[in-house]
């Protein structure tokens, strides 16, 4: 009886049954799109609005811009290529690509000068901006203002050399007298400086920039792209220490300092960017000794840096106000005087919590130098809508050259705010 | 006994101006008052010598003299035969006017873009994200002159207006957008207009009196009056009743096509429309941050607090949300009012006739005035920043947190 038994149970599972797929509406991109595009009603309304707009703008651009033309010599030429077809005429950057990059008056033949020095001035620049590479290298940054200026300008190459040997003996004095009193470095470092520079000036020979081994390029003869990058890496590198003194100036106790500052950082702030360049090219040169000349770049990067060191003390007057005041009170107790304190303590921290600011400030700056073509320098903008767009073969491109620009800019401070961004998170020390 | 006796004063040694660090300050604001008074003799030197050696003097009598070149937008009386002054006037005006429209226009786009970005929905919080950075990564003068070649370029001439079967017609017959500028139907305002609108001030007047009143009821009382539909009441029936007893006095002066041009109604030219919808898109792409910024600092359990608490969503972020968000949110946005009114001076790249325009570019080439004309222009756009940044300071005090 007992096999009988065994017959009421019909079937016994001994293995377990395999993990079957979840649903098909609960997984994969259906899912995805069930919660993030079509969540609610009201959700898949605007999915469809948003879709619609994005087709709006791919469904005229996208035939424009795979329908290019990149090799012809005018306008003409172009639309004869196109026969009536929706296309970019982009043979206007390839032809007139040395134009947009360097301006139209800076010779030919010394292209490479400019671009070597393009990019020499990443090799300087990476040093500063990633700390995991041998610090040996900040050598080489030191050096670059001097190369890039050599390169760019060309002349005699005693220019460079005697202010990077002022430079230098400024140093010694000061890390010779530091340890002892910081004024007396500071100022003495810089008393030395203008001393090796005004003996230097009178060792130099008349016209040793003519039989030069680089080919002098006067300052008015550069223009395009490299304008733009020339104005926004010196003025901001300049402003910096520029802005770092006008905060700690805001930030004294001593009110003459403090109201020098405080109206020099608000008056710059107060006007538009527009009427200091006014400055600088109808005003600034009467401010000068009568018989000297000052020529328009170096005007303009006096009032550019002014500018942006106004409000990169705003920034950094953020920075040292964000300091909790025990960190000032530690430094005083520690018996360390003023600059000591601020060199030692208070600034490296104070600059880590401004960096964001810092970078906020370089890429608003980089873009308004396109305002330089408003008081007719040749910068990127201004060779596009000087030269370029005046010229019968390229009257009537404007969106290839537009949008060439633009994407320029959108390239550099893109990728300048994205380095900030992974600089914050790197430098992040607290909370974590 | 003990005496108590004060330490001996040290009598004041020369050799204290620098070693004390009670009187070293003194010292140093002693030098950079020296050095400082140094610096500005040495240029108002150069200045005077280089005045004296180009036979130029600093007056401003100039700003009396007739200007004598045209103004295409002006908002107040203006012709060739007016004066500097007068042509500086027009210029702020219209400054001030693209300021103000772009402030408005900016606070929509940003609100609304910053919003949208936090929005659940993927497609378009990353299309919102894609406008912020494609606009705030590009120069706005390279925005500006954009828009302004899609208003030349693009838009079509009048005459693409005409015969029979043209190739372009106007929006509702109402709105004509041609490459010479927008023309917008202008309001006619007939005998008895002036009660309609006063009719209109006051039923405003009157919904703002109807919420007080419903609010201090519900306060003290707990009787809640119905608040959407009696304000709309309010606002429109009287205002659309008068204008019909008043027999229609408010017309409306549509622009059409007479020979070459439209004629009739307003035109808002193409700089202005470029300017503002500039400033309006690249601004907002700021502003669209700040709210951002805003509303993600207001911490989430303020959220959970509310509607645990019973309130319904909309009074979450009406009573909760809201008011500790605008305490983040205001300050930057102000200080964004200030870029616009400072970007409003690129407006000499589009050829609007602002302050920068007129004072700093015809009067200032016209007459050679540089110095007189620079400095009037700053003093404007000083005036102006200083004027908010006051206001700023007023408001930032009152939402200051208030604590014990």
């Amino acid at each position: 009886m007992s096999d009988t038994h065994a017959q009421t149970v019909a079937f016994v599972r001994e293995t377990e049954i395999p993990e079957a797929a979840p649903p098909y509406a609960a997984t994969g991109p259906v899912k995805w799109m069930r919660e993030n595009l079509f969540a609610t009603p009201a959700n898949a309304l605007l999915t469809v609005v948003a879709a619609y707009a994005i087709y709006l703008i791919l469904a005229p651009t996208l035939p424009w811009i795979l329908n290019g033309v990149w090799t012809a010599n005018s306008l003409a030429e172009c639309r004869e290529i196109l026969q009536g077809a929706t296309g970019a005429c982009f043979a206007v950057l390839t032809e007139r690509w040395p134009q947009l990059l360097f301006g139209f008056k800076y010779p030919s033949e010394l292209y490479w000068r400019p671009s070597l020095a393009f990019v020499l001035l990443f090799v300087a620049v990476a040093p500063v901006l990633f700390f995991d590479l041998p610090r040996k290298l900040l050598i080489f940054t030191g050096l670059f203002p001097f190369i890039a200026y050599y390169l760019i300008w060309g002349g005699t190459i005693f220019v460079p050399i005697l202010a990077l040997v002022g430079c230098l003996g400024g140093y010694a004095v000061y890390q010779r007298f530091v340890t002892g009193s910081f004024a007396a470095g500071f100022f003495g470092g810089i008393a030395a400086a203008l001393l090796i520079w005004y003996i230097g000036g009178l060792l130099i020979p008349d016209g040793a920039s003519e039989n030069a081994m680089l080919t002098p390029v006067p300052s008015r003869d550069l223009g395009g792209f490299m304008l733009n990058m020339m104005l926004g890496v010196t003025c901001v590198s300049l402003s910096i220490p520029i802005g770092i003194a006008l905060a700690l100036g805001r930030q004294s106790s001593m009110p003459l300092i403090k109201v020098v500052c405080v109206v020099f950082i608000e008056f710059i702030r107060g006007v538009p960017l527009i009427t200091l360049l006014f400055v600088a090219s109808v005003m600034l040169a009467y401010f000068f000794p009568p018989d000297s000349t000052v020529d328009l770049f170096l005007r303009v990067v006096i009032m550019i840096t002014m500018f942006s060191a106004a409000y990169i003390a705003e920034v950094i007057r953020g920075g040292l106000a964000a300091l909790p005041k025990g960190q000032y009170e530690a430094a005083d107790s520690l018996g360390l005087d003023y600059p000591q304190a601020m060199r030692l303590i208070i600034l490296p921290q104070a600059l880590k919590i401004s960096i964001p600011g810092i970078v906020n400030v370089a890429v608003g700056l980089f873009k308004d130098t396109v305002l330089v073509s408003v008081i007719s320098m040749f910068d990127l903008l201004g060779m596009i809508r000087g030269p370029i767009l005046a010229s019968t073969e390229w009257n009537g491109v404007y969106w290839e050259l537009l949008g060439f620009a633009s994407l320029l800019f959108f390239v550099v401070c893109y990728g300048i705010s994205q380095y900030s961004q992974w600089l914050e998170r790197r430098l992040a020390t607290d909370h974590r | 006994m003990t005496t108590l006796t004060d330490p001996p004063r040290e009598s004041f040694r020369l050799s204290m101006l620098i070693n004390d660090t009670r009187y070293r300050s003194l010292t140093f604001q002693a030098i950079a008052l020296l050095v400082l008074i140094i610096a500005f003799a040495y240029l108002t030197n150069n200045l005077l010598t280089n005045l004296a050696a180009a036979g130029l003097n600093i007056a401003y009598d100039f700003l009396g003299s007739p200007a004598g070149y045209d103004i295409n937008q002006t908002l107040v009386e203006y012709d060739s035969q007016s004066t500097h002054a007068r042509a500086a006037l027009v210029g702020i005006l219209n400054t001030l006017l693209v300021a103000f429209l772009a402030c408005i226009t900016a606070t929509v786009f940003g609100v609304i873009a910053g919003v949208l970005r936090l929005s659940n929905n993927w497609l378009v919080s990353k299309l919102m994200a894609f406008y912020v950075e494609i606009f705030r990564n590009i120069p706005v003068l390279i925005w500006i002159i954009i828009i302004f070649t899609i208003m030349t370029a693009v838009l079509p001439g009048p005459r693409e207006f005409r015969g029979d079967n043209p190739t372009s017609t106007m929006l509702l017959d109402l709105f004509a957008f041609t490459n010479r500028g927008i023309y917008i139907p202008a309001p006619v305002w007939g005998p008895g207009s002036m009660v309609v609108v006063a009719t209109f001030i006051a039923s405003v007047i009157g919904v703002i009196a109807y919420r007080r009143y419903a609010t201090n009821l519900l306060y003290a009382t707990g009787r809640l009056l119905p608040m959407g539909w009696p304000s709309l009441a309010i606002f429109f029936v009287p205002t659309i009743l008068m204008f019909y007893i008043m027999g229609r006095p408010i017309g409306l002066d549509v622009p059409e096509l007479r020979g070459f041009n439209f004629q009739g109604g307003i035109k808002v030219g193409g700089p202005l429309i470029a300017l503002w919808f500039a400033l309006s898109v690249y601004t907002g792409a700021f502003i669209a941050e700040n709210v951002r910024a805003g509303i993600q600092a207001v911490s989430k359990g303020q959220t959970e607090a509310a509607s645990a608490l019973g309130l319904r969503p909309g009074r979450v972020m009406n009573l909760v949300v809201l008011p500790q968000a605008l305490r983040v949110i205001i300050p930057p946005l102000i200080s964004q009012y200030l870029n616009i009114t400072k970007n409003s001076s690129l407006a000499i790249a589009v050829g609007y006739a602002d302050i920068t325009a007129t004072l700093g570019g015809i009067t200032l080439n016209q007459t050679g005035r540089a110095i007189e004309c620079v400095l009037l222009l700053m003093l404007f756009y000083l005036t102006i920043s200083l004027s908010i940044s006051a206001i700023m300071n007023v408001y930032n005090n009152s939402v200051k947190l208030k604590e014990r």
